[in-house]
């Protein structure tokens, strides 16, 4: 599909060179695609920046549904969601460096449409649901949703950081077990 | 011709009972009925005569927890209730505790029910009752009801036998305080008319089967209205614990709008909290 074939190039640049310095004509070079034939598709660079938020949303948010709909515990969806985490920063890793590059480093361009929660929502609401099911099981501590989100994903999002920054002596799955664990100790009873 | 009505106490604060007093146009309502005995009303016969002689009556009201042990002086009430349920043609619990055990759940049970569920003892003659819950019963729920059974109405029932008219509804239904819901403002102090109680102050309106907020209680109020959280004290569950709190994991309410599933509640969540409704957020007039 066109339209997904567009997203897919522009994200790739937009997390390698940045929102700003990437060129609807950039784009449309990658694709051997006119100018013009892009705005046929999206009207403005940012509403293109936008749309690919929401796709990466809800392609993590529909295998966080996967793993929360599974009948097991919240220990091992602990370790799944950061597997999958993980997988998607080695596989895809510019759907994480968009989240962390554009999405939460150019807020402006988010502002006509994509306030709050609003492009995140399918994963936010599948975090969500993970907690709040934690809590309901017994596993997890009830505490303010923000404290134990910032543990989960600055942890998660601090380690793709380092791996792409070179420091990481190991690959990613290297570390999966322990930072599981880490996460799970920290948020439980 | 006056339809014969007994209304019979058993495990039970009277809060029914005095609830119904406050029925708007209760001397209507006794040209058309007539107590053959009731508690605090003046009626036909004594709690002695109803236990002893052979009574006509068309209505059994049953008020309070069923207990088998018991008794007012000599008389155990679950033998009058056996002998009346035969006799009447209807039978109404009024209030939760007579539906589902209420306040009294762990001294009695429900007529049919214990909370969710249905017993055994007195399935022979539930296709005769008619619930009315609530702690206490609305009074004009509970005089419509008999109305429509007086006028030979084929009333609609829910599961646990309430009359769809008024349960089908949730006590959400009608609160003025919709506007707040709907973009997650509760901001609430106690008896103030700003805010929306379901997220912090315990209200359970929206999963609460009844018709508070379309029929007003003494024809000008409702708890929300009034700036209360809704108890649910229509609901088989009744009494839950920590009435005042909206109980949450994570900050997620535990108790979500009846029939809205998870994934869609979130959804909505998220995208209302993005808005800032500045006329919401401050006093109505603050001059």
């Amino acid at each position: 599909m066109k339209r997904e074939q567009i997203m897919n190039a522009a994200l790739k640049l937009f997390a390698k060179n940045g929102f700003y310095t990437t060129t609807i004509p950039d784009i449309a070079k990658k694709l051997n695609m006119s100018v013009g034939n892009i705005y046929n598709y999206f009207k403005s660079k940012d509403i293109l920046a936008q749309e690919i938020i929401k796709y990466i949303s809800s392609y993590l948010g529909e295998k966080l549904k996967k793993i929360n709909l599974e009948k097991i515990s919240t220990k091992e969806k602990t370790k799944k969601i950061v597997k999958i985490y993980f997988q998607t920063a080695k596989n895809q890793p510019e759907m994480i460096d968009y989240f962390l590059r554009v999405y939460l480093s150019n807020r402006e361009v988010f502002k006509g449409g994509c306030e709050g929660m609003i492009c995140i929502n399918e994963f936010m609401v599948e975090i969500m649901i993970y907690f709040e099911e934690g809590v309901r099981a017994g596993e997890l501590k009830d505490q303010d949703f923000f404290s134990a989100f910032g543990l989960f994903m600055g942890y998660l999002g601090g380690m793709v950081f380092l791996k792409g920054e070179g420091i990481l002596p190991s690959d990613l799955d290297y570390y999966i077990e322990d930072i599981s664990d880490n996460i799970y100790k920290a948020l439980s009873k | 011709m006056k339809t014969k009505l007994l209304w019979l106490s058993s495990l039970t604060c009277n809060g029914n009972a005095h609830s119904f007093l406050n029925y708007h146009e209760l001397s209507l309502f006794l040209d058309n009925f007539e107590f053959i005995y009731h508690p605090i009303i003046d009626s036909s016969y004594t709690l002695d005569d109803i236990a002893k002689k052979d009574i006509e009556c068309d209505i059994l009201l049953i008020e309070g927890a069923i207990s088998k042990e018991l008794k007012k002086g000599d008389i155990s009430v679950i033998d009058m209730i056996k002998k009346y349920a035969k006799k009447a043609y209807r039978i109404v619990t009024v209030g939760t505790c007579a539906s589902f055990g209420g306040m009294f759940k762990n001294k009695g049970e429900g007529l049919h029910f214990l909370q969710e569920r249905e017993l055994e003892e007195f399935r022979y003659f539930k296709d005769k009752t008619v619930s009315v819950s609530g702690c206490p019963v609305h009074p004009e729920v509970l005089a419509d009801t008999l109305y429509m059974i007086k006028r030979g109405y084929d009333i609609k029932l829910d599961k646990f036998l309430r009359p769809k008219e008024f349960f089908s509804y949730t006590v959400h239904n009608g609160c003025t305080r919709n506007e707040y819901f709907e973009y997650k403002i509760d901001n609430h102090n106690y008896g103030e008319k700003e805010g929306c109680l379901f997220y912090d102050h315990g209200c359970q309106a929206p999963y609460t089967n009844g018709s508070c907020n379309k029929i007003l209680w003494n024809e000008v109020n409702s708890k929300t209205r009034a700036g209360l959280a809704c108890f649910g004290c229509t609901q088989p569950q009744f009494p839950k614990e920590n009435l005042f709190f909206t109980k949450k994991n994570m900050g997620i309410p535990q108790y979500l709008p009846l029939g809205v599933a998870k994934r869609v509640y979130l959804t909505l969540a998220g995208i209302s909290k993005t808005f800032k409704i500045e006329r919401l957020e401050k006093k109505l007039f603050d001059d």
